[in-house]
């Protein structure tokens, strides 16, 4: 099993140690330990409450292993692999006491936006709806929240993770969590229509106007319209018109657009001309009929906002799977995604598996990543880097400000004590 | 002690702070005045939740309080006033403690109060009151929120409100220390601080709810219950169970100056008069000759006390029913709890109609009828049923026609 070859341990490691490396008087050095992992074999067997000292111990088991998927959990009060121990003694109780706060979206969530594929598959067609959520959702994290430590990863095959990685997101409750999932939800209604989105109001709040303003409105008008043509056909756009809760206007829309098949029009035209006719005679409606306020904006999010699996930031227990592993089923290795540049960020462009094999077999490209100048030249290496540069090295370096300066505060508080 | 506290204030009325509550006064009352003091403040609070209960929108609540204030509270001697206001707080929660229905009626009017008291007072007051709760550190600076104006009033505008005033005081907390405004996007936030409006009551709510009406409460309640309750047999006991009781409406089960109502006009009569949730169960019996259990017990009890006699109840109700059920299930399976209603049967107890409180409060579930339009429609089943309520509302002509039917049937707790 090659997994265990390229995966990156010692920045696994840094990353998940938060500056608690031991070099510090003021680290936590058993942090990492209290970490759970936990793994998939091949046989399907699963092992929860993993947890290493330290780089090589990790290295070691899954080597052993060879897990097929390695997910990270929480950290918890107490070592996780000796949480028998710890309860037997009573002293301690096992319980999760830090976690980044995930999302996971997932682009099967969308068959019902998307004509080009379904369930697990992705294209080059439908992927930019991912993209559009990478942005809706970074953006509000930085700028609403003020996060600044975000990992996005590829998580494969079919979708996204994000890692929150902030000191203050790793401490949420799980109220908290919840509170910031239901700050992203738009989505209204029971299982029927889940899919369904109902703004209510007399504005969109400040976060989904900007949502709006700034990706949705261009993504659907522009690429969407491009690559999905939603209004192009009868199937496609009576979708739509049950969107509008007015029978007199979908019956007068309809009526259009039954009896104006040109031949002459591209889908994608046809379908940008219907789009401009319902937002007109919407427009012209809107007096009359309040529930109509919001119509042109609902059927924008309901085809292009993310569509987060909210259950997976609620939980500080919830696992999910590890940055760099490779997806079983289609051999893609976990790589970061840039944020700032997603739009070039190609699914089906990811190294895998085989490919690793290959480059190893045949220019003998050691895959030791940690072998700083030779990254660039594996093929993980711009990933690696990246991970590196953009993520790693600026929250290692706030995470030893934040020990030092609690350590100077204790420092000060204990000469204090010692003075009475 | 905060009594002593107000004696250095001898501003008028309007610019008097609102007090803190946060311990029990320990001075004289005279027997008459705890008495009289809690009753014009309950007064106050039923005229909060009655307001609520219509629905009425935030500013037409801050005219409400401001007038109950006004009608029940206000004394000509600033220091007398605050007085009035701690000493009827203390002594409703002596009263309201007993509970935990009661607790929580009181709990929430009381909060609703507070946050509109607070939203009348001028910014230099609400900056007062914040430093008086520790929280000066947190309020945003004007220009702050000056420059943020727009957004702000977004917030207000996307929560339902057609032309929102931006309030002139904002606190900024970090986003974690209210998960409840955050996840129902009901304040901006920017680079981690929620906005929080002044009336957003985590103020009004903190204080109350959180850090000393619970325990302050059951402490007081155990007090009450070991001690007090014996000593003051014959004196504050009597005054306060009545309190507790007491429905300071008309009274109308003795009533006999309005005409009770009669089968023929019942028709004619749920049209024109009765609250949009009775009128909304009468319809829907009309339409499905039947109404699940919640419907029957909301619609009966109600029927009851406008006046309907237990024999045209039983005719009402038969009638509907037998279309559906046939006459001799009605008479084995439905009969007896409309004569149980009216205290034929049982534990023969006159039941009285439900109060909003308690119709607000019940959890409809799917093919019910019962409960609040305002509440329930609203928020069970966004998507259609708001287009419902509106409806229903156009029909009913806004309530502005109510009349005496629908005024009878105010509050009882
Ligand atoms: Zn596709």
């Amino acid at each position: 099993m090659l997994a265990g070859k390229h995966f990156p341990y010692t920045d696994i490691h840094k990353w998940l140690s938060y500056g608690n490396d031991g070099k510090h008087p003021g680290c936590d050095e058993f942090y990492f330990g209290r970490r759970e992992f936990s793994f998939t074999l091949e046989n399907d067997a699963y092992l929860r409450y993993r947890s290493f000292k330290n780089a090589s111990a990790m290295e070691n088991d899954i080597k052993e292993k060879s897990p097929y998927k390695i997910d990270i959990g929480a950290v918890y009060s107490v070592d996780p692999d000796k949480r028998h121990a710890y309860a037997q003694s009573g002293t301690n109780v096992f319980a999760p006491v830090e976690r980044e706060l995930v999302f996971d979206i997932d682009i099967s969530d969308y068959d019902d936006v998307r004509y080009c594929c379904s369930g697990a598959d992705v294209c080059s067609k439908c992927w930019p709806l991912m993209t559009v959520a990478i942005k809706v959702i970074d953006t509000s994290l930085r700028e609403d929240f003020g996060f600044k430590h975000i990992l996005w990863v590829f998580s494969g095959r079919r979708g996204v993770h994000c890692w929150v990685c902030d000191a203050k997101a790793r401490s949420l409750t799980n109220e908290q969590r919840s509170a910031v999932a239901e700050y992203f939800r738009v989505y209204k209604g029971n299982e029927n229509n889940a899919r369904k989105v109902a703004l209510m109001g007399f504005s969109l709040h400040p976060f989904l106007a900007r949502s709006y303003v700034d990706f949705l409105k261009d993504f659907f008008e522009g690429e969407l319209q491009a690559t999905q043509s939603i209004f192009s056909s009868k199937e496609k756009y009576e979708k739509i018109l049950d969107m509008i809760s007015d029978e007199d206007i979908q019956s007068e829309l309809r009526e259009k657009w039954e009896n104006s098949a040109k031949p002459s029009l591209s889908e994608e035209a046809t379908s940008l001309k219907r789009w401009e006719q319902l937002k007109n005679t919407l427009q012209s409606k809107k007096q009359k009929a309040p529930a109509l306020r919001m119509c042109v904006e609902e059927i924008v999010f309901t085809f292009t906002y993310p569509r987060i699996d909210l259950e997976v930031s609620k939980q500080m227990n919830h696992l999910l799977k590890a940055p760099f592993c490779v997806h079983p089923k289609t051999g893609r290795v976990c790589v970061p995604i840039d944020p700032n540049n997603c739009d070039e960020f190609d699914p089906l462009a990811v190294p895998t598996l085989s490919q690793l094999i290959e480059e190893i077999n045949s220019g003998g490209v050691r895959m030791e990543v940690d072998d700083g100048d030779d990254l660039d030249k594996t093929l993980l290496g711009k990933s690696i880097k990246f991970f590196r540069s953009s993520f790693l090295e600026p929250l290692l370096k706030s995470c030893k400000e934040d020990i030092e300066s609690s350590y100077k505060t204790k420092i000060e508080k204990s000469k204090d004590s010692f003075s009475w | 002690m905060e009594v002593l506290r107000s004696q250095k204030r001898t501003v008028s009325n309007e610019v008097v702070s609102i007090p803190l509550y946060l311990t029990a006064p320990s001075m004289e009352v005279r027997l008459e005045e705890f008495e009289l003091f809690a009753i014009d403040r309950l007064r106050v609070l039923q005229g909060v939740s009655d307001g609520l209960a219509r629905g009425k929108n935030p500013k037409e609540m801050d005219d409400l309080v401001d007038r109950l204030w006004k009608e029940h509270m206000r004394h000509s001697d600033v220091l007398e006033m605050m007085n009035k206001d701690i000493i009827s707080h203390f002594v409703l929660r002596l009263v309201y403690c007993r509970s935990d229905e009661l607790k929580k009626w009181f709990l929430s009017n009381e909060t609703a109060l507070f946050r509109h008291r607070f939203r009348i007072k001028s910014f230099e007051v609400q900056r007062t009151i914040a430093a008086e709760f520790g929280l000066s550190n947190k309020v945003a600076t004007g220009a702050e929120v000056e420059s943020l104006k727009e957004k702000l009033g977004q917030v207000i505008r996307s929560m339902g409100e057609k032309s929102p005033n931006v309030e002139t005081i904002y606190f900024k907390v970090p986003f974690e220390e209210v998960p409840d405004l955050v996840s129902g996007r009901r304040v901006f936030i920017q680079k981690g601080y929620a906005f929080v409006a002044g009336s957003q009551a985590s103020l009004g709510f903190h204080f109350i709810s959180k850090h000393n009406f619970s325990s302050v409460n059951s402490s007081v309640s155990l007090k009450w219950t070991t001690t007090i309750r014996e000593r003051e047999k014959d004196r504050l006991t009597p005054i306060v169970e009545a309190l507790s009781t007491s429905y300071l409406g008309p009274d109308y089960s003795q009533s006999s100056e309005y005409a009770d109502i009669s089968l023929k006009d019942i028709d004619q009569v749920s049209k024109s008069s009765f609250p949009l949730c009775m009128r909304h169960l009468f319809e829907k019996l009309r339409e499905d000759h039947h109404l699940k259990h919640g419907g029957r017990m909301q619609l009966g009890l109600f029927l009851k006390g406008v006046g309907l006699k237990l024999d045209d109840a039983l005719a009402f109700w038969r009638a509907e029913f037998t279309k559906k059920v046939g006459g001799e299930r009605f008479d084995k399976e439905y009969a007896y709890a409309i004569r149980h209603n009216y205290g034929k049967e049982g534990k023969r107890t006159d039941y009285t109609p439900y109060a909003c409180q308690k119709i607000i409060s019940s959890a409809p579930g799917v093919g019910d009828h019962h409960g609040c339009p305002y509440r329930h429609f609203r928020i069970c089943y966004p998507s259609s049923n708001t287009a419902n309520l509106i409806f229903l509302l156009d029909k009913q002509q806004l309530l502005a026609t109510a009349n005496i039917l629908s005024i009878r049937y105010s509050f009882s707790l």
